[in-house]
């Protein structure tokens, strides 16, 4: 299990002789940590590395809440060390280390991994990363969302691992009878100018000390890195392919029986009694029924039992806040509120280029449910689940069970997908709230039909553009986002932001939107002057940052605009974008897909190349799309299915800084093209008479292989930049918007609503009371 | 409670559960084998394929009481035995899953083994036939995959039918 927790604080009172935080000598020399333990413990400051820009624009915390008072927050934030990461070499040779960030499938345990055993100069096989509890004292340093973890965490992690070497250089050079100068380390081996050798295992007590110290350290240059930069596969690949990978609902807690919720037909509707809680208790395998804030919660034997008895239950049920309500109505909302657009200066030479489009409901959907497991006892209680915001996650438990947090255990579980789903802690709260009801340790898993109905996903909006053109140059561009509103609820991963952004009124929230906004959002294009704002409008959705958050839909937007002015001008699309960006990186990725995806080449009718450019995570990107709609494509049957326009040929390239792991970037980037993919043709929610319809994969239309494109070439670009950019998001935006233009160009009508099947409901909704499916029982019947 | 008796992995078991428990939950809830996955529980995303007498099925959509005590269910955990020592791999696995580890397939890895019992299908069913994997047989596949792996799930089947 993934969890051990260890965190090496040291005591409150010792002398550290040192300044409180470490600074940056030069680019490359850092002081740390050699902290007193039994074994080797080296650490580093968390941040090392420039303080992210958003963390300067937090509202003012408004209160500070009961539970966790600004003494507490201070006693920990003035603990000298508590704050550090650390690097442990142990007996056997190998170093560990707990990553403060949340494994969801974006590779950071690989590349981590290879950073540590780059600068211990040991083979990543003796490089253990797992994952850390909710650490408090981390204050903003635990929140893994924003495409961050490797921008953040790439200094002070390799700092941590430098401390080390230098720690055992120098335990081994008393062993050998050598100075530091003249030892080799290579291998998890210490050899000496005469051939003699010790190992980091034999050296692990050795270099311990009784004490912290500081001291300071010289980074390996990236001219000397042997596995940074080279292609690695994935350090946790052969438990994923063995079934050994463990995820939340696949550990086993003494006691944690299967738990699920019954829940109202109306999104975030409440129970008010549950008429057959008896009868339901008496049914096979149930061991408890509790009715709770967001359902009826039952407990039993197996996960198949808690669906009869979900079923069986009869719930009276307060309406939720959004009955009655559609995607029509919450569109005439949106269109309400948006602003007037501002004005363009009007000569009788310059023309105006519009776009007005709309993104419907979308869901982050990942394969592993909402889930965690919750033992709460009257004395304290312990969370297992996937969670990017463990902090807030711990914070917040303890204020509903009435605990104190530091009696709160939260362990981070590695998690199958995320999307943005697991910065919230839905299911972790709604557990121990359960475990608390019970009295008894429960494993609570969201049935599919839940996770599409009732979970977090991309709020719908509208997005308006329009471009002033005077002959062949734009003279302004103004893009306004008007949508539902994006939940940051969770802050920067601590109590304290997460209560500033839940200040009423959606002041605190919209605050928040407004700064993630205004730091994610930029035209890559020299378009005079440009404005872009955004409007956010309703709160009763259950939403949060899905993948790319605002960027996939105002990318999409403007790209398409884009094509329009090109064509104003009568300039091929791919060459207005070399003339109107304006930034060197973007021409080069622009004109590297150009070229290894042949753009300009015959094409049959019903069939188009489009072509985008994304900038943002401090990295570029571009993509190329070859798409096909004729009708032979577009009327493929398959059984309960949405075929369609098919995505033939993709070419994306991105610069991303330095890549520490191309091998997982690539990955990174495929996925992000399904994802563009999907957004763009088949996937989005459908919401009638208060609830979203969606209750299944075969419902929410996620690209599946008959969509996914046969020919797909990800190119990682060779970068000036020497330090990372991010890589989990940066594949959606450019592939959306590209696929959009192909489409365009393909069928010669821009589309204006996403995705663009959102009209057509390609599937028979199911019930909403019992509000989850039974299982089938003709499996047998379908062997292949 | 009924008794039911089949034989999973190569070891025959027997469990108290009743008939109408489908197979996934007995697999995973009392049996402790959590290869297969829970993804829909309706036989739509298929994270949960493993096979039965050497055909892929899924596990969610079947009563334990219709399965017999001589009926042989593979789950992931027992896919490397399906094929002779001599035919494993580097990492002493089944071809298919060696192929998925060469192409570094798995990003969350939640899916990967049902995709991986599906792909071993597949190349059974298609090579019965004489054929080879084609665009079309790969389109067929119904097993989601929220990564977006599909490319390398592509290249990894293609691998994976020529070494098995």
């Amino acid at each position: 299990m993934p969890n051990s927790s260890d965190p090496h604080d040291p005591a409150p009172d010792q002398d550290l002789g040192a300044p409180a935080a470490p600074y940056a000598l030069d680019r490359r020399r850092f002081v740390g940590y050699v902290l007193g333990g039994a074994t080797l413990v080296a650490a580093a400051d968390l941040v090392l590395v420039e303080a992210p820009p958003a963390s300067a624009e937090i509202p003012t915390a408004p209160q500070v809440p009961e539970l966790y008072d600004l003494n507490d927050m201070l006693t920990d934030a003035a603990r000298p060390t508590a704050n550090l990461i650390t690097v442990t070499i142990n007996a056997d040779g190998t170093a560990s280390f707990e990553l403060p960030r949340a494994e969801v499938g974006q590779g950071i345990t690989t590349s981590t991994a290879m950073l540590i055993a780059e600068e211990l100069d040991l083979p990543l096989e003796k490089v253990t990363v797992t994952l850390a509890p909710a650490r408090p004292e981390l204050l903003f340093n635990q929140l893994t969302g924003g495409s961050n973890t490797t921008i953040s965490t790439y200094t002070p992690i390799r700092v941590a691992a430098a401390v080390a070497r230098l720690a055992l250089l120098e335990a081994a050079a008393i062993v050998l009878g050598d100075t530091v100068g003249g030892l080799v380390a290579k291998g998890g081996v210490i050899t000496a100018g005469d051939g003699s050798s010790v190992t980091y295992g034999e050296l692990a007590a050795k270099a311990a000390v009784s004490g912290d110290r500081a001291v300071e350290v010289e980074l390996k240059s990236e001219a000397d890195f042997t596995l940074v930069g080279r292609p690695t596969n994935r350090v946790d690949a052969v438990a994923a392919v063995t079934g050994a990978k463990d995820f939340t609902t696949d550990l086993d807690v003494a006691g944690a029986l299967p738990t699920m919720v019954c829940r109202a037909p109306t999104l975030n509707g409440t129970p008010v009694s549950v008429r057959n809680e008896a009868a339901v208790e008496a049914m096979p395998g149930v061991t408890h029924v509790s009715q709770v804030s967001t359902g009826v919660a039952v407990r039993a034997e197996t996960f198949g039992q808690c669906i009869d008895a979900v079923r069986a239950l009869d719930v009276a049920w307060k309406a939720g806040p959004v009955a009655g309500e559609s995607d029509a109505t919450i569109l005439r909302k949106l269109r309400a509120a948006q602003l007037p657009m501002p004005a363009l200066p009007s000569t009788p030479l310059t023309q105006t280029v519009s776009g007005d489009f709309t993104f419907y409901f979308r869901s982050n959907s990942a394969m592993d449910t909402n889930s965690a497991i919750a033992d709460v006892r009257p004395d304290g209680a312990t969370i297992w689940a996937g969670l990017k915001s463990p902090i807030v996650a711990q914070q917040q438990i303890a204020l509903r069970l009435g605990m104190a947090p530091d009696k709160v255990k939260v362990n981070v579980v590695t998690a199958g997908g995320s999307f943005g789903r697991r910065l919230f802690f839905d299911a972790a709260l709604e557990a121990a709230e359960i475990s608390q009801k019970m009295a008894a340790p429960v494993k609570l898993m969201w049935h599919r039909a839940d996770d599409a109905r009732v979970g977090r996903g991309h709020p719908m909006g509208t997005c308006r553009v329009q471009a002033t053109v005077l002959g062949n140059e734009v003279l302004a561009f103004n893009q306004s986002l008007t949508c539902v509103e994006t939940d940051f609820r969770h802050g920067l991963g601590e109590i304290i932001t997460a209560a500033g952004a839940d200040l009423p009124a959606g002041v605190g929230n919209l605050g928040f939107a407004e700064t993630i906004f205004a730091l994610t959002q930029e035209v890559p294009y020299d378009f005079g002057a440009v404005v872009q704002t955004l409007v956010e409008t309703d709160d009763r959705f259950n939403t949060g940052s899905m993948r790319n958050i605002y960027s996939p839909d105002v990318r999409v937007a403007g790209e398409l605009v884009v094509d329009k002015l090109a064509a104003k001008m009568r300039m091929d699309p791919y060459q207005f974008r070399r003339k109107f960006q304006r930034n060197p990186r973007l021409l080069a990725v622009l004109d590297t897909v150009a070229q290894a995806g042949e753009w300009g080449r015959s094409m049959p009718a019903g069939t188009a190349q489009g072509i985008a450019i994304h900038k943002e995570y401090k990295g570029v990107s571009a993509c190329l799309v070859e798409i096909d709609t004729r009708p032979a494509t577009t009327g493929r049957q398959i059984r309960n299915a949405v075929t369609g326009p098919r995505v033939t040929r993709v070419t994306f390239a991105i610069d991303v800084g330095l890549a520490v792991n191309p091998r997982g970037l690539e990955a990174q980037m495929q996925g992000g093209i399904n994802d563009g993919i999907a957004l763009a043709l088949t996937s989005s929610l459908h919401l009638r008479d208060g609830h979203f319809l969606e209750a299944s994969w075969d419902n929410y239309f996620y690209t599946r292989q008959w969509n996914t494109p046969p020919d797909v070439r990800v190119i990682v670009m060779p970068s000036e930049e020497t330090v990372p950019g991010g890589a989990g998001e940066a594949g959606v935006a450019a592939t959306f918007a590209a696929v959009a233009c192909a489409y365009a160009r393909a069928t010669g009508t821009m589309p204006t609503t996403f995705p663009i099947n959102h009209g057509q409901l390609s599937f028979e909704p199911k019930p909403f009371t019992p509000p989850i499916p039974q299982s089938p029982t003709d499996g047998l019947e379908l062997t292949s | 409670m009924p008794e039911q008796t089949f034989i999973v992995n190569g070891n025959r078991v027997t469990v108290d559960v009743e008939d109408d428990v489908r197979l996934l939950w007995v697999l995973r809830d009392r049996l402790g084998i959590t290869g297969p996955k829970y993804g829909c529980g309706i036989n739509v995303c298929k994270a949960c394929t493993s096979h039965i007498n050497g055909k892929a099925f899924n596990p969610c959509a079947v009563p334990v009481g219709q399965l017999g005590a001589d009926d042989e269910v593979t789950t992931i955990e027992g896919l490397p035995d399906q094929v002779e020592p001599a035919q494993r791999g580097d990492h002493g696995l089944h071809p298919m899953q060696e192929a998925w580890l060469d192409r570094d397939v798995a990003q969350c890895g939640y899916c990967q083994p049902g995709q991986i019992m599906a792909a071993v299908a597949l190349v059974n069913r298609v090579s019965a036939e004489g054929g080879t994997i084609t665009d079309a047989d790969l389109d067929t596949i119904r097993n989601i995959c929220r990564c977006g792996t599909y490319t390398r799930i592509r290249e990894a089947i293609r691998d994976g039918a020529e070494r098995m």
